[in-house]
C-alpha cells in the first residue's frame, strides 16, 4: 500500500507517516474483527475437551454413513445445480436478446426474497399427494391416477436449487456485464466457436464471481436444518440437532458442527488454491446483446420463465391463497410492528456487516500476501447450523458478562445486571458472524477491480488518507457495496434460529411468526407472515434491480 | 494532517454513541422497580400471549417473554447461570422439564395450590416443575377403511397385519420419543425394540414431518391407520369437519402394560434457580393452574386441563372419556435418550 518514490515536499512525507499509521489502524482493526468471528466458532470447537465417545459410537453403528452419504449427494446435487442454472441463465440474460429480457433479467433474482423452508412447505402444498395438483388430476383421472409420495432426494435437491441459485446469477452476471462481449467478438475473430469462447474465456474469467456464489449456496445448504427437516431427508444438520435435542447432549453435537466447519474450510482453501494466484483486474467492456431467431429466442424464454414460475411465482400464488383463506384480520398494530422490526433489523445489520466487511477488504491489503488467508476465516460462520451459532454467540457473551460487566457493576455500585446476553448488539453480532461471508465476496471481488496503479496515480498527486477513500475507492466500490448489502439484508431478514434466541425481548420479527406457526404445522397460518417477508423482500432486491440496470 | 485525526476522531465517536445508544435504549425500556416476570418459554406465542395479558391486568404484573425451542431456551438459561433475568422456563415435552430439572436450573416449589390442582403423577418428584396442560398421544384411523373393533393398542401396529397401512411422524420430534420412551418404561427396552421395528416394517410411507401430514395421507388413502396428538385431530377437523377420521384410544383393555392406558404428556413450567422475583413467578404458576385459566387453555388449542375440577369443553367432550397411562411423566425425560438410540438402531426416522 506505502509503494511511492516521490517524497521530495514534506507533504508527501506527512503522507507517507500518515498512511503507515492508518495502515496498522487498519491491520489492528481488521484483525479484531477477524477475532470477534472467532470467538463463538471457537466456543464451539472447545467441545472436544469432553469426551463424547458413547453418541460417537452410537452414530457410526446406526446413521453416520446415510448422513455423510446424503450430506454429500445433497451439497453435490445443490453446488453442480445452483452453478448450471445461475451461469446459463445469466450467460443468456446477459449475451442475448429475446422477448421478456428485459424484465426476466432482474425478476430472475427474485427468488432470493424467498426464504428456503417457505418455499420447501409451499412445493409440498401444491404438489404433494393432498396438494391440488394431484387431487386435481385424480378427480380427472378417476382411481387408476396413483397418488405421489414427493418427499425424496430429488425435491430436496431441486428445492434448494431454485432458492440458492440466485446467488450465482447475480454474481455471474455481473461478471459477465463488465466482461462485455469485446472478448467474445476478439475470440470469434480468432477463429473459436462461440461454445469455445464461453468455456475457454467467458467463464474462467468469471470464474471467482461464480465460485464465490456456489459457494454461498452449498455452505448454505450444509447448513440448513428448516428445509430438510419439512422433507423429513436425513444430513448431518440431523445428527447435530438429533444430539442436542433428542440425546440431550450439546458437547456432542458442537463436536458433530465443528468437523462440518472443518469441512467446509478445506473446500474454501482448495478452491482458492486452485485458483493459483491469477489476478482478475477487470474493465469495463462494451456490451451488444446478439440476437436470436425465432424458435431459439422463444426457447431461452420459456426456459427462463419455468424457473420464475417454479422458483417463485407458483409459490408466492400458493401463499396468496392460503392467507387469503386463513383471513386477514391477524394484520394490526403488532403485525405492522413486527414488520417494521424485521426491516430495521435488516437495513442495521446490513450497515455493519458491510462496513466490517470493507474493512477486513481494505486491512486484508494492509499485511504481507502470506497472512491473508487469516481473514478467509471470517466467512466460515456461515456454514453453522443457525441454532449452533446462536449457542456459540450466548456462551461467549455470557461470560464477558459474567467475568466483565456484572462484577465491574458491582465495583461501581450499581446493581448487577447482565448487560450483553439479550441486548441488540448480541443479535448483531450473530447476524454479523453468520452474514460476513456473504458480504465478504461481492466486496473483495469488488476490490480486485481496482488496479494498483489507481491510488498509486491519486497519491503522486497529493491525495491520500481518508480523501483516497471517500474519492476513490468508495466510487468504484459503491456497486459491490450495494451488493452486499442486499445480500445481507435479504438473509438477516429470513434468518430464523439465532433471532430466535438472542432477540431483546419484544423484538418479534416475520421469521418469529412463521416458525411460531410451521413448528406445529400450521403452514396455513404461517401463510401471511411468508408473504409479508417475501414482499418485504423484494425491496431491497429491486434496489439491487435499479442499481445494476444504472451499471 | 491534524485534521484527518479530527475527523476519524469524530467517526469513531459516532459509531460509539450508536452502539452505546443501540445497547443503552434497550436498557431503558425497563424500569426496575416494578417487580416484571421474564419468562423463556417454548409454548407458542399465540397459545400463551393471551393468558400472560390476562394475568397482567389481574395482578398490574407485566411479563416479558422469548419463544424459541426448548433446547437452545436451556442453553442460554445454562449460559447466564446466576445472572439470568428469566424467572420462569416453560417447555412442551415432559422430557425438556425433566432436563431442565437434571441441569439444576429451577428451584423446588413450594405450593399447596400447585399441588391441589395438579395430579402427582404429572409433578416433578422434586416440585421444581408442574404440567399445566396435558396431550394425548393417540391412533387415528380412517373410517373409510377400518373398524375401530380391529384395533387395540400400540403394540399392536407392529403386527404384521398392519403391513403398508401405517404412517407415523419422524422420530425426532420429542412427542414420539417420549411415547416410545414411556413404552420402555412399561415394557422394557428389548420388547419395545422389536415393536419399533414392527411399526418401521409396516410403514407405508417414511416418517412426516409432522402429526398434520399423517392425517392428510390417511386422508389420501396412502395408508389407514397412524399416531397422533388430539389436539391436531381436532384442529383439522374444525377446517374440515367431513374428513372420514376419527380417533381410538388404545391400551384401554387387559392387564398389566397392554392395559396401561393411552400415552399422555403435558407442557409445563417451573421457576428458575436464580430468579429474582421467586414470589411472582409462583403467582403465575398458581393462577394458571386455576379452572379459569385452564379453561382459557383448553380452549386455545384444544389441549386437556391438568386441573380436573375443570369442565372438558364439548369439542373434547365428544372425543370420549379414556384411561390414561399413569407413569409418572418424568420417566420421559430420564428414558428419552435410550428411546432415541433404540429409534435409531430400528431405522425409524
Amino acid at each position: 500500500m506505502a509503494s511511492y518514490s516521490l517524497s521530495t515536499t514534506s507533504k508527501l512525507a506527512d503522507d507517507r507517516r500518515i498512511s503507515q499509521r492508518l495502515r496498522w489502524l487498519l491491520i489492528i482493526a481488521g484483525l479484531l474483527t477477524v477475532l470477534m468471528v472467532l470467538v463463538p466458532i471457537l466456543i464451539v470447537a472447545f467441545s472436544w475437551s469432553s469426551d463424547q465417545t458413547e453418541v460417537w459410537q452410537h452414530l457410526m453403528a446406526t446413521q453416520l454413513s446415510t448422513l455423510l452419504r446424503n450430506t454429500l449427494v445433497l451439497s453435490l446435487g445443490v453446488g453442480i445445480g445452483v452453478t448450471v442454472l445461475g451461469v446459463s441463465l445469466a450467460w443468456l440474460t446477459v449475451m442475448y436478446e429475446f422477448p421478456g429480457r428485459q424484465w426476466l433479467d432482474w425478476a430472475l433474482m427474485l427468488p432470493m426474497a424467498m426464504p428456503a423452508y417457505v418455499l420447501a412447505f409451499t412445493v409440498l402444498g401444491l404438489f404433494d399427494f393432498s396438494g391440488p395438483l394431484q387431487q386435481g388430476l385424480k378427480a380427472y383421472w378417476g382411481e387408476q391416477f396413483a397418488l405421489l409420495d414427493i418427499r425424496g432426494e430429488g425435491t430436496v435437491i431441486t428445492v434448494l436449487i431454485l432458492v440458492f441459485y440466485p446467488y450465482v446469477y447475480m454474481l455471474s452476471r455481473s461478471a459477465f456485464l463488465s466482461q462485455g462481449s469485446d472478448v467474445m467478438e476478439a475470440a470469434r475473430v480468432l477463429g473459436a466457436r462461440s461454445s469455445g469462447a464461453f468455456f475457454r474465456i467467458a467463464l474462467p474469467m468469471a470464474r471467482p464471481a461464480i465460485a464465490a456464489g456456489t459457494a454461498l449456496a452449498v455452505m448454505e445448504t450444509l447448513a440448513d436444518f428448516g428445509t430438510v427437516a419439512v422433507f423429513n431427508y436425513d444430513t448431518f444438520t440431523t445428527a447435530i440437532y438429533k444430539s442436542w435435542f433428542g440425546l440431550f447432549n450439546l458437547p456432542a453435537a458442537a463436536q458433530l458442527a465443528s468437523l462440518l466447519l472443518l469441512f467446509v474450510a478445506l473446500a474454501l482453501f482448495a478452491e482458492k488454491r486452485s485458483r493459483g494466484v491469477q489476478r482478475y483486474t477487470q474493465h469495463r467492456g462494451r456490451l451488444f446483446r446478439q440476437s436470436l431467431s425465432w424458435p431459439k429466442a422463444w426457447l431461452v424464454s420459456a426456459f427462463c420463465g419455468l424457473v420464475l414460475l417454479l422458483a417463485f411465482i407458483a409459490p408466492l400464488i400458493q401463499l396468496i391463497l392460503w392467507a387469503l383463506a386463513d383471513g386477514l384480520e391477524a394484520i394490526d398494530q403488532r403485525y405492522l410492528h413486527l414488520l417494521w422490526r424485521t426491516l430495521s433489523l435488516g437495513g442495521l445489520a446490513a450497515l455493519i456487516t458491510v462496513l466490517l466487511a470493507l474493512l477486513i477488504a481494505f486491512s486484508r491489503r494492509a499485511v504481507r500476501p502470506a497472512w491473508r488467508g487469516v481473514y478467509d476465516i471470517t466467512s466460515l460462520g456461515y456454514a453453522l447450523p443457525g441454532s449452533v451459532l446462536a449457542v456459540g454467540v450466548v456462551l461467549s457473551f455470557a461470560s464477558i458478562d459474567r467475568q466483565l460487566l456484572v462484577p465491574l457493576f458491582a465495583a461501581l455500585g450499581m446493581e448487577p445486571r447482565q448487560l450483553l446476553v439479550g441486548s441488540l448488539f448480541a443479535l448483531l453480532a450473530a447476524y454479523w458472524v453468520r452474514f460476513l461471508a456473504v458480504a465478504n465476496g461481492p466486496v473483495e471481488s469488488g476490490m480486485q477491480r481496482i488496479n494498483t496503479s489507481i491510488p498509486e496515480a491519486a497519491r503522486s498527486m497529493g491525495v491520500g488518507g481518508w480523501a483516497l477513500m471517500w474519492r476513490i475507492y468508495l466510487p468504484i466500490l459503491r456497486p459491490g457495496l450495494l451488493t452486499a448489502a442486499i445480500l445481507v439484508f435479504v438473509d438477516v431478514m429470513k434468518e430464523m434460529p439465532a433471532t430466535l434466541l438472542l432477540r431483546p425481548f419484544g423484538w418479534d420479527t416475520l421469521a418469529v411468526r412463521i416458525y411460531e406457526m410451521t413448528s406445529e404445522g400450521e403452514w396455513q397460518r404461517a401463510a401471511l407472515p411468508a408473504l409479508t417477508l417475501v414482499l418485504a423482500g423484494l425491496i431491497p432486491v429491486a434496489l439491487a434491480v435499479r442499481q445494476s440496470s444504472k451499471r | 494532517m491534524l485534521s484527518v485525526y479530527r475527523y476519524i476522531g469524530r467517526r469513531v465517536t459516532l459509531v460509539a454513541l450508536l452502539f452505546g445508544c443501540l445497547l443503552g435504549c434497550e436498557q431503558a425500556t425497563a424500569p426496575a422497580d416494578t417487580p416484571e416476570l421474564v419468562v423463556y418459554t417454548a409454548r407458542k406465542e399465540h397459545l400463551i400471549k393471551p393468558l400472560f395479558d390476562q394475568f397482567t391486568t389481574e395482578t398490574g404484573i407485566p411479563i416479558q417473554y422469548i419463544t424459541d425451542k426448548a433446547g437452545p431456551l436451556l442453553a442460554r438459561l445454562q449460559a447466564e447461570g446466576e445472572n439470568t433475568p428469566a424467572d420462569i422456563l416453560m417447555t412442551v415435552d415432559a422430557g425438556n422439564l425433566w432436563q431442565a430439572a437434571q441441569r439444576q436450573v429451577l428451584q423446588p416449589i413450594d405450593s399447596a395450590v400447585l399441588g391441589e390442582n395438579v395430579p402427582v403423577q404429572l409433578t416433578d418428584p422434586d416440585k421444581q416443575w408442574f404440567a399445566l396442560t396435558i396431550r394425548a398421544r393417540t391412533v387415528v384411523y380412517s373410517t373409510e377403511r377400518i373398524e375401530a373393533g380391529q384395533l387395540s393398542s400400540y403394540e399392536d401396529l407392529a403386527d404384521p397385519r398392519w403391513r403398508g397401512r401405517l404412517c407415523l411422524r419422524t422420530s425426532k420430534k420429542v412427542y414420539n420419543q417420549s411415547l416410545v420412551a414411556t413404552m420402555i418404561a412399561a415394557l422394557g427396552e428389548p420388547e419395545t425394540e422389536a415393536v419399533v421395528t414392527g411399526w418401521v416394517a409396516n410403514l407405508a410411507l417414511q416418517p412426516f414431518a409432522n402429526d398434520t401430514m399423517v392425517m392428510e395421507a390417511i386422508v389420501a388413502g396412502q395408508c389407514d391407520v397412524g399416531i397422533v396428538n388430539t389436539y391436531y385431530y381436532g384442529r383439522l377437523l374444525k377446517q374440515k369437519p367431513a374428513l372420514p377420521l376419527a380417533l381410538f384410544w388404545p391400551n384401554q383393555q387387559g392387564q398389566g402394560p397392554a392395559g396401561r392406558g393411552v400415552h399422555i404428556n403435558v407442557s409445563g413450567a417451573g421457576i428458575t434457580r436464580y430468579s429474582k422475583h421467586p414470589a411472582e413467578a409462583r403467582q403465575l404458576l398458581e393462577w394458571l393452574s386455576q379452572p379459569e385459566a385452564q379453561t382459557r387453555l383448553m380452549d386455545l388449542n384444544l389441549e386437556y386441563p391438568v386441573n380436573p375440577a375443570v369442565t372438558l369443553s364439548p369439542p373434547l367432550q365428544a372425543l370420549g372419556p379414556f384411561k390414561a397411562d399413569t407413569v409418572n411423566i418424568s420417566e420421559a425425560g430420564r428414558l428419552q435418550a435410550a428411546a432415541v438410540k433404540l429409534m435409531d438402531r430400528a431405522g425409524y426416522r
